[in-house]
């Protein structure tokens, strides 16, 4: 059973459902709300109607005559001559070079990148041991590992969650992001102060997984 | 295919070639002209806009980095233009479609006949839509622009554009009631 706020969100997505703009994920959830709400998909008649009659209206604007074209490239005859250097945008530049790589060159230029690579880390990993040898400190203050005390969880927020919405989720739960995001999203979010037992601990996954803005959450170990 | 292909024609056009121009014309100044007569409602204007709209693809195609897709950046820049010209046209220029729109709760004869087809109805509803509310109708249903395309061309964020989406639909289906058509939402 859908809330208020789920059924306006899904009922907002309709036309774009019926244009088929939607990704993959978002098209499913709107099918399924369509599945179980009859009033929610009578709405979704009216919407493809309104597509029909739209793209209807649109088709029937004709096209424009020769002349827009003898004006484009009249003007274009009457702009000052390109200078050779000008060329695309950084990105385009980076993309064309690498196409006209062959993929032998190519290969070895990805081998030569590798090993430079590994030849930094190696001067990296070098420095790192000489400074962890016998003799050497650590500031007391900065942590090297995370912190131990409290209880931490692994969560990632659905992708349509909106900032507020999560600000509104942290406060509401009295939660603080510990660290994040990491790759795939993932935020290290501090749930309580105290070590929690491990029946506490799935009470409160159990609690935070219902919201529906949390995607995946799991205990830290 | 096309997206991809249409990036290459815009690097070709950075060069200076203009084959690809033509190319790239032949391909979107249909949808390109729809968008924006259906916002000046003059033919026209409509046409002079996009010989400008498409040399300013000319003049800034070595700065197309490829964050939207061409289709989007074309119709961004149309919407701009259309919208210069809407705040530079007089009054008196108002043709008739735009005169059309403003609203008349009189059932004349295009009314009577409206309410006989449904279709009819609808179709002369969607063009008494104010610009704002036809430029995101156009723009989801016609122009198969995803949320997050239409916050680009439109310059708004992605909730405001699902819910001007929402009033516009509202709002059609007000104009269709006056026509006496209830569709039972909103």
């Amino acid at each position: 059973m859908m809330t208020a706020d789920e059924r306006g969100e899904i009922e907002e997505l309709l036309p774009w459902h019926a244009a088929g703009t939607l990704d993959r994920r978002e098209a499913q959830r709107v099918e399924a709300a369509l599945a179980e709400d009859a009033e929610l998909a009578r709405r979704y008649q009216l919407v493809r109607e309104e597509l029909v009659h739209t793209t209807h209206l649109n088709e029937t604007l004709g096209a424009p005559s020769v002349r827009a074209l003898e004006a484009l490239f009249a003007k274009i005859d009457a702009e000052p001559q390109r200078r050779p250097g000008t060329a695309p945008g950084i990105a385009m530049r980076i993309g064309e070079f690498f196409a006209s790589l062959s993929p032998r060159a190519l290969a070895w230029s990805a081998c030569a990148a590798a090993l430079a690579i590994l030849l930094q880390a190696a001067v990296i990993g070098s420095i790192l041991i000489k400074e962890k040898a016998p003799g050497s400190y650590e500031t007391a203050s900065v942590p090297t590992s995370p912190g131990t005390e409290g209880t931490d969880v692994l969560m990632r927020f659905q992708p349509q969650a909106t900032v507020s919405d999560i600000n509104r989720f942290l406060e509401t739960n009295k939660l603080s992001i510990a660290r994040g995001p990491s790759a795939g999203g993932i935020y290290r979010v501090h749930v309580s102060g105290a070590k929690l037992s491990k029946d506490e601990a799935t009470r409160v996954l159990n609690t935070l997984q219902q919201n529906r803005i949390v995607g995946f959450v799991a205990i830290t170990h | 295919m096309q997206t991809n292909s249409d990036e290459v024609l815009i690097g070709r056009i950075a060069k200076g070639d203009r084959l690809a121009m033509q190319v790239l014309y032949g391909r979107h100044h249909v949808q390109v002209y729809r968008f924006v007569l259906r916002m000046v409602r003059n033919e026209t204007t409509a046409e002079d806009l996009i010989s400008d709209v498409f040399l300013d693809v000319w003049r800034q195609a070595g700065k197309f980095e490829g964050r939207a897709a061409v289709s989007t950046w074309l119709l961004s820049i149309a919407r701009f233009k259309a919208l210069s010209a809407l705040r530079r046209k007089p009054e008196e220029e108002l043709d008739e479609d735009a005169v059309g729109a403003i609203e008349d709760h009189a059932d004349d004869p295009e009314v009577a006949l409206a309410k006989k087809d449904k279709g009819a109805a609808l179709r002369t509803c969607l063009s008494k839509l104010s610009v704002e509310h036809r430029e995101i109708v156009d723009l989801v249903y016609y122009h198969e622009k995803s949320v997050e395309e239409v916050a680009k061309i439109v310059g708004i964020p992605e909730a405001t554009v699902k819910t001007r989406m929402f009033y516009a639909r509202k709002k059609l289906s007000e104009l269709l009631k006056e026509q006496g058509i209830d569709r039972g939402w909103p």
